[in-house]
């Protein structure tokens, strides 16, 4: 008797939610007025971000914020963009999509933010971009090399910031197929759009090559099969897609196993002064000390910002200035820099979009192809294309772990299209003046 | 019933029948109260504050569970995250999938994929107790989650799927937050509704024998073995549900979210609210929701390095945990009703006191 009451009643109520129609079903909703300047009042521009602080991914990450809020300090002292501070808002996720999607709600809806820029992480940004774009804010300058960014008819408001994946697969293929002619390639992959997109352009170069292709998941540090499987099926050339974490256990299983493959790592992962420091940090841990830089050297990496080592490039002695200034007690490593050069990025955009700000401004501004960055290629902004970085060039680490340019900056396309050297001009920091007046 | 030995129903009236509303209407009643409360809250708060509310919403339907699990069977899940994981994934799959779905039917299949899961959980946990139980139950949460690098085409890997959740109806002038809200606590309270039927009736009698002494229960005929695989049904189910539920909040599934620390949190929430009612799986949500915001405020006002701040929000939740524990060992619930009865014990005595 109870029973058929109670069933009577979810039913009852099931009936009722039922007038909901189908949850997957697109309801057509329009994007909100852009030319809205939320967040931008008369003297400020408020921003925020989500950066793994905490959580399996905040060693290395978790200095990005740092380095972008010493440049936007810098900024700030300077007078502003166009008399307007910036207020830059950083919310801890944790590498945890569950609370990404918590965190950039409480930017856009409590602290009523003018844009996100440089949310960091694919499984953590691809949370909230269909939630930004709905509700029409900016989503600037995404910390991940995944395609996704890049779809200007889904996602108007979101653009790309680092050399996506695919780009950098082809750019390491060709290198590898030109300088090793010949010899066996094993691809070590991160399990997730990083590894498929990177082997989609390593494939088209490569793929006879191709002796092993072993992937890992960032959940288990031991790595010891995957390499004792690539040296098993004789790969003399090691392609590494990994975050720097796994680049440094790469290094040392391989050590520990005998194996002494060519390593050639993306920009994620070659960054020598991270790496340096997680390997001491590892082989610590595990109860030995090596020298990270006898293993670090000969090492081959791509790149798409300048080395921080390079101080005689102008955009590193102008950001050493900030970093001196403001941050001095922070190493600066490349994580760092990456930092630094996206606020910095983000300040060229917001002064481009004129003394009164929108969102659509902005949004004008990032696709108006004038960017002309701190990085050593092109971004690929336009109408079309919101793609970050468009090429990379390529690096070997020397004994004392500084690295030396092996092959200069080309760019290509996400596609099959071909790659071409890159000779543009790069601005300078003089010429850029974003704290002119 | 199979082999209950018919104890003869002696049913003793009450001198004074004080309640003549059947329990089930009661609840809904109660329910509806409930929900009012709800949506007068979320008119009252900002659309932020809103999610906040939902989130206690899946959360504490969560803990409904494992309160009836743990509270009332005395068994330990330390994997309860799983279940959460297994709803979640279902309404992420079945919005991407079968768009045409109601979310009502989203949401009760996640509700039975969860259930399902806990039936064969149950199936295994039934023969185990007290640590073995604990560490089996763990191994689920550890082990689930991988499923989605195992199947990476299927379920995206560890980049996982996220969707868009389209609930509203046309021409509701809500903002969508505020509407989802109200959606996740319908859903919580009727499951809250059936899960208080079933621990008020027959069921949580039987599942309180097994508790306070197994063998005691089984001579009184009640199976023991198939109680406790009930027991872990229905609370895998409202584990299901809740993460349906945060499934649909969200727009997100992804295997980040349901780490071994979110199942070990619930059980946190279930003993800091009161172990065994469900006013007390209340009070743990809140706390696990709010606790935690608090914190990691702190840590961000502190500037705190970065293995400080990692820790902090867990290390303050511990320590309100023991305080709590401490003071009341029941719970915050059992602090309430600790405070309660000295109330009223000291409105009695002064009465007694003017009386003389």
């Amino acid at each position: 008797m109870r029973t058929t009451r109670t069933v009577a009643g979810i039913a009852v109520l099931a009936l009722a939610l039922s007038a909901c129609g189908g949850a997957g079903e697109s309801d057509g909703g329009g994007q909100q007025a852009a030319d809205s300047a939320v967040g931008v009042t008369k003297d400020a521009v408020v921003i925020g971000t989500h950066q793994p602080l905490t959580g399996p991914a905040a060693p290395g990450y978790s200095k990005i914020s740092v380095g972008a809020r010493a440049v936007y300090q810098a900024i700030n002292d300077g007078g502003g963009i166009n008399g307007r501070k910036i207020d830059y808002k950083v919310e801890d996720d944790g590498y945890n999509p569950t609370k990404t999607v918590e965190v950039v709600k409480k930017l856009v809806l409590q602290d009523k933010v003018f844009a996100i820029v440089g949310g960091l992480g694919t499984p953590t940004h691809s949370k909230v971009v269909d939630y930004l774009n709905s509700e029409g804010v900016p989503d600037l300058l995404v910390s991940s090399g995944a395609l996704a960014w890049d779809n200007p008819q889904k996602s108007p408001m979101t653009f790309g910031y680092q050399l996506d994946y695919a780009r950098e697969g082809k750019i390491q293929g060709k290198y590898v197929k030109d300088t090793f002619a010949g010899k066996k390639i094993g691809y070590f992959t991160q399990n997730d759009d990083i590894g498929r997109d990177t082997q989609a352009g390593l494939d088209q170069f490569v793929k006879d090559q191709t002796v092993a292709r072993q992937g890992y998941d960032s959940a288990n540090t031991d790595v010891t099969p995957q390499l004792s499987a690539l040296k098993a099926a004789g790969a003399e050339v090691v392609v590494c897609e990994c975050i720097p974490a796994f680049t440094a256990l790469a290094i040392l299983a391989a050590a520990k196993i005998g194996y002494k493959p060519q390593f050639v790592v993306s920009s994620i992962g070659a960054d020598p002064a991270t790496l340096s420091g997680l390997l001491q940090d590892f082989a610590k841990r595990g109860g030995a000390s090596v020298s990270s830089a006898q293993l670090l050297n000969g090492l081959i990496g791509t790149g798409y910002l300048p080395d921080v080592a390079q101080t005689s490039d102008p955009w590193v002695a102008y950001f050493k200035g900030i970093h001196d200034k403001y941050i001095p007690k922070e190493p600066l490593t490349n994580t760092l820099f990456y930092g630094m050069v996206q606020a910095y990025t983000f300040g060229q955009a917001l002064k481009a979009a004129g003394p009164d700000p929108t969102r659509q401004k902005i949004v004008d501004a990032m696709s108006s192809g004038a960017l002309k960055g701190p990085g050593l290629t092109p971004f690929g902004f336009s109408k079309d294309s919101h793609s970050g970085y468009t090429g990379a060039y390529v690096f070997k680490i020397n004994p004392d772990t500084t690295t030396t340019v092996i092959q200069p900056p080309s760019v290509t396309d996400r596609g099959t299209g071909a790659i071409t050297p890159y000779s543009g001009e790069r601005a300078t920091p003089e010429q850029v003046n974003l704290l002119g007046r | 019933m199979t082999v209950r030995t018919s104890i003869p129903e002696t049913r003793v009236e009450p001198v004074t029948k004080k309640r003549t509303v059947p329990p089930l209407l009661r609840h809904v009643l109660f329910a509806l109260g409930a929900f009012a409360v709800v949506v007068v809250l979320t008119l009252v708060t900002d659309e932020f504050t809103n999610l906040r509310i939902a989130t206690i919403g899946y959360y504490l339907v969560a803990v409904a569970g494992l309160t009836l699990l743990t509270g009332l069977t005395g068994q330990v899940s330390l994997g309860h995250g799983a279940f959460m994981f297994i709803g979640a994934y279902t309404v992420a799959l079945l919005v991407r999938r079968v768009p045409s779905f109601p979310l009502w039917a989203d949401l009760l299949l996640a509700s039975a994929a969860g259930g399902l899961a806990g039936l064969l959980a149950g199936a295994a946990a039934a023969r185990l107790r007290g640590p073995y139980l604990a560490g089996a139950t763990l191994a689920l949460a550890v082990g689930l989650p991988a499923l989605t690098r195992r199947f990476q085409d299927f379920l995206g890997g560890s980049n996982g799927l996220s969707f868009t959740v389209h609930s509203r109806p046309a021409g509701i002038g809500v903002p969508e937050l505020r509407w989802q809200t109200w959606i996740v606590w319908l859903s919580v309270l009727i499951a809250l509704v059936l899960v208080l039927n079933i621990v008020r009736g027959r069921l949580g009698r039987d599942f309180r024998a097994v508790r306070d002494d197994e063998v005691a229960a089984s001579l009184g005929g009640i199976a023991v073995g198939r109680t406790k695989i009930l027991a872990f049904l229905i609370s895998a189910v409202c584990g299901g549900l809740a993460g349906g539920l945060q499934a649909f909040l969200l727009g997100t599934a992804a295997p980040g979210s349901f780490t071994p620390a979110l199942s070990l949190s619930l059980l946190a929430a279930v003993v800091l609210g009161g172990l065994g009612s469900l006013w007390g799986a209340l009070w743990g949500a809140v706390a696990l929701v709010y606790f935690q915001a608090w914190s990691e405020d702190l840590a961000d006002a502190l500037h705190l390095n970065t293995d400080v701040a990692n820790n902090l929000p867990l290390a303050v939740y511990g320590v309100i945990l023991i305080v709590v524990v401490l003071a009341f060992p029941r719970g915050i619930q059992g602090g309430f009703q600790r405070l309660r009865g000295l109330l009223r014990r000291s409105a009695e005595k002064k009465e007694n006191h003017e009386n003389h």
